[in-house]
């Protein structure tokens, strides 16, 4: 399994011209094997540049990323590996499918790793299965699938690459609810399976409070702040400085203190504001 | 990185040849374009360099900016060099020489005109959006409207193509990234193995091409675009003085170099 660590990260944009921009600056972070963790913050504020970081996309203009104590971008060989180690989905991954049939487009990734046929139809119906993608679509052309069957096809892409650190750039952007619900809920069930971090970028902080077992907020190219879910939501005030909201629970939650009535602060999920009420009302839950 | 690409793209900035009307400034590169193939001598050719100098300096873009854009451009100016090099006949250099004074002098003329040419116009679209040189074609263009040539549909296509190529340059690196993290591999391989490489990028890139296209079509629609007639414009183009002494400047240099070739 692998850990990630990042050292002073920092990114500009058009280092010379009129138009050079700093992306991010100063990105220390380290992931743990296994961990699930939610990059948050309002857009621009450097999450997509700093995640494409992770897999060598981009090189940081100073800093370094270490994978599992390496540089990954020591050579050309590294960043090849680094990318079958680290997956990354982007954002709106529905556009990038190009195959024939469903099964080959999954295929893509293990075929590019130099597999057997063997092996690519084991990973193809693994990845398949995580992601929630039928058998029976299989054969059909995913260009003439739904927009929510093409993103999970996309997903299974990666997936079928067997990285130890899955990152997605938004996954659940333009689902409806049910159906990104699912998918944060296949994505779980993947991470519990497969032991693989998870890095999921996301402006939705329910699924951040529901899901996250840590929680990176990004705020003008520099991390304002890590932490647990509830020491995140301990402080609402960086919460919306950063440009989010905090979970509609914490906010009434909040609401329901200003007004006097003691309830702990953060109550980020409906179980815990019901205990809080409770508490405070004096009942049991 | 595609997005690094930037040779002639608009610069913004507050020159005079930014301020300039796009009308005449087209003219004027129109003229600067003409006066650099009359002319042969050495004067001619002396005045022409004088004047782009003078050209990019007052355009307020560091010249190492315009300097970076000539490089994709290198290949074409050596190679019209060399040809005319060896290719020139004359009088040899040396006994039995294929290279001749002629052909020396002519490649250094023909490299340098190149050049000039090359920043000339780069100084045009370095100096001027592409929005206001489509509209200053539409105009220059608009006496052909009475032989029934579309040149409000044909100046539209251009400043759309326009439009969409900073976009597409987005979008192509956007797929290439995403294909590379699923292990495509664009830089190694033979001819052929690097074009099949770019299946998994030209395909994505033409089902979102055309769904743009939709797109786009739809949302002038909802909007009751309907062509060019009787459309007004939000910025109409007005020629002030310093225009009119563009152009005076342009064709009195036109001339000048006439004479002097």
């Amino acid at each position: 399994m692998a850990e990630i660590i990042t050292e002073n990260l920092e990114h500009r944009y058009g280092a010379g011209t009129p138009f050079e921009h700093v992306a991010i600056r100063n990105v220390s972070l380290r992931f743990a094997p296994g961990e699930m963790v939610f990059l948050a913050g309002h857009t621009g504020s450097g999450k997509s540049t700093f995640i494409q970081h992770l897999n060598a996309l981009l090189a940081p203009t100073a800093g370094r990323v270490l994978l599992d104590g390496e540089d990954i971008n020591r050579s050309k060989a590294s960043r090849r590996d680094t990318r079958r180690k680290v997956g990354l989905v982007f954002q709106y991954p529905e556009y990038q499918l190009f195959e024939e049939t469903v099964r080959k487009d999954i295929a893509f990734g293990p075929r590019n790793m130099g597999l057997s046929e063997a092996e690519i139809d084991e990973r193809v119906s693994e990845a398949a299965d995580f992601a929630g993608v039928g058998e029976e679509q299989f054969d059909r052309s995913p260009l003439e699938l739904s927009g929510g069957q093409k993103r999970r096809i996309a997903i299974a892409g990666v997936m079928a690459m067997r990285p130890s650190v899955l990152i997605l750039d938004e996954p659940t952007a333009g689902l409806d609810p049910r159906g990104s619900r699912l998918l944060m809920e296949n994505l779980r069930t993947y991470r519990e399976k497969t032991g693989a971090t998870l890095l999921i970028v996301s402006h939705s902080m329910e699924d951040a409070a529901r899901y996250a077992g840590r929680i990176v907020v990004f705020r003008e190219g520099e991390v304002c702040l890590d932490g647990t879910p509830a020491e995140v939501f301990a402080h609402p005030e960086t919460v919306y400085e950063a440009g989010l909201v905090l979970p509609k629970t914490a906010e009434i939650a909040r609401l329901l203190k200003q007004q006097g009535i003691p309830v702990d602060n953060p109550a980020y999920t409906r179980e815990l504001l019901l205990e809080a009420i409770c508490r405070a009302a004096g009942l049991q839950a | 990185m595609l997005k690094d690409i930037t040779i002639g793209q608009y610069f913004p900035g507050d020159s005079i040849l930014h301020r300039l009307d796009p009308r005449a400034k087209l003219i004027a590169v129109f003229l600067y374009i003409v006066a650099l193939f009359v002319n042969s001598s050495w004067l001619a050719n002396a005045v022409m360099l004088i004047l782009t100098i003078i050209l990019m300096a007052v355009s307020g873009i560091p010249p190492r900016h315009i300097l970076r854009g000539l490089r994709p451009m290198l290949f074409i100016i050596l190679l019209t060099g060399i040809l005319n090099l060896f290719f020139t006949k004359g009088t040899p250099v040396l006994p039995g020489w294929i290279i001749t004074w002629e052909g020396i002098s002519q490649t250094i003329k023909m490299m340098l005109r190149i050049t000039m040419l090359i920043i000339g116009t780069f100084l045009l679209t370095y100096t001027t959006s592409p929005m206001q040189i489509t509209d200053g074609l539409e105009y220059l263009l608009s006496p052909l409207k009475r032989l029934h040539v579309p040149v409000h549909e044909l100046t539209l296509i251009m400043s759309m193509a326009l439009r969409f190529i900073p976009t597409l340059i987005e979008e192509t690196d956007k797929i290439m990234s995403a294909q590379k993290s699923r292990g495509a591999d664009f830089e190694t391989g033979g001819l052929v193995q690097r074009a099949k490489a770019l299946i998994p990028v030209l395909v994505p890139l033409f089902v979102s091409s055309f769904r743009r296209a939709d797109e786009l079509a739809v949302a002038m629609e909802s909007r009751c675009y309907h062509g060019g007639e009787g459309r007004t414009r939000m910025h109409e183009l007005v020629y002030t003085r310093r225009d009119i002494v563009a152009i005076c400047l342009a064709v009195a240099l036109l001339g000048l170099l006439i004479i002097l070739r």
